[in-house]
């Protein structure tokens, strides 16, 4: 690896423990503020996941150097999370819609969904006033 | 402060052979665990019950464990720190460190994985406890190879003040299933 300078591990450290505990006090404050609904998941969604993302680079940048090695190596990962995407985007269409233009899906009720209230509109259960392209 | 190139070996990349195979071998973990990953957020959009089975898991456990791998992580990157400046008794000290941080991290797991069985969750109780086991069962068989490896290396290499660049490789598998980790807690612990 070539000569660089990079901040301080313990400084490293003690913002990935910083961001941990904002991370776990994300839904916790939610709760005491009660709030429902679309508020409540945008903030869970930045707190839990925007910082594992934060929390992921800092680890990968400077505990992993990887803002120092030599390109091919970012680039071997970003190709498989690429990937990823791929792979994600392939089958989340077919998961999460019930229909398309020439297949419709057999509704599949899980043991532990049977019951379950189904308010959400991820639902892959057909229903007469679902379209099929709620997402 | 200063890096210097540790491994030796020819590689047409300029990166050093056996850090470069690291790098593949995280490449392939990065589609296995993130397989996993997307398949639990598919699942999780779908079915509303894994909202509601996630909300069994032990939050307190989970921060735990991700206090113990942030921790050993950190100490990793010390002992490769040290291995740098050819300091074999700081190395092996912090690669032991790690260890017993992943003992810890083991030791948690454990102790959840008997508590949620004897509370009735089973990996056959749902889709969803099917893949909590899966998925962590997966990780904490990365962090008792992890273990095992740095065992060795500390033993088998640093105390005998040789092949220094194995606990930089080590290291750079150990904070990848530490990166695991924070994307495992908050998906199955925090978002409930």
């Amino acid at each position: 690896m070539a000569s660089h300078s990079h901040p301080s591990y313990l400084k490293i450290y003690i913002m990935l423990l910083v961001l941990f505990v904002i991370s776990v006090a994300g839904p916790e404050i939610a709760d005491i503020m009660k709030l429902e609904g679309a508020t409540r998941l945008i903030l869970v969604l930045i707190t839990a996941f925007g910082i594992a993302l934060v929390k992921a680079y800092y680890v990968l940048a400077y505990f992993m150097h990887l803002k120092f090695e030599k390109i091919y190596a970012p680039y071997i990962l970003l190709s498989m999370v690429a990937l990823l995407f791929v792979f994600f985007f392939g089958t989340a269409t077919d998961a999460m819609k019930s229909e398309g233009h020439n297949w419709e899906k057999t509704p599949i009720v899980l043991p532990e969904d049977k019951g379950f209230d189904h308010h959400d509109d991820h639902g892959d259960h057909s229903h007469d006033d679902h379209s099929g392209h709620d997402h | 402060m200063g890096h210097k190139i540790i491994a030796t070996g020819r590689s047409a990349t300029g990166i050093p052979t056996g850090r470069l195979a690291v790098w593949w071998v995280i490449a392939s973990e990065i589609v296995i665990f993130g397989g996993l990953i997307a398949t639990y957020l598919l699942n999780r959009f779908l079915h509303g019950s894994w909202a509601e089975s996630a909300a069994y898991t032990n939050t307190f456990i989970g921060g735990a464990n991700t206090f113990w791998l942030l921790t050993s992580s950190y100490f990793v990157v010390l002992a490769h720190s040290a291995a740098e400046k050819r300091d074999a008794k700081t190395a092996r000290k912090y690669l032991w460190y790690t260890i017993g941080l992943g003992g810890m991290f083991m030791g948690f797991k454990s102790y959840e994985y008997a508590t949620e069985i004897s509370h009735g969750f089973t990996l056959f109780t749902s889709n969803f406890w099917s893949f909590y086991y899966t998925a962590t069962g997966l990780h904490g068989f990365h962090v008792l190879c992890g273990m095992v490896i740095m065992a060795i290396i500390a033993e088998n290499d640093i105390k005998k003040e040789r092949n220094w660049h194995r606990v930089e490789n080590i290291g750079l598998y150990w904070h990848f299933v530490d990166i695991v980790w924070i994307f495992l807690f908050p998906l199955l612990y925090i978002a409930k």
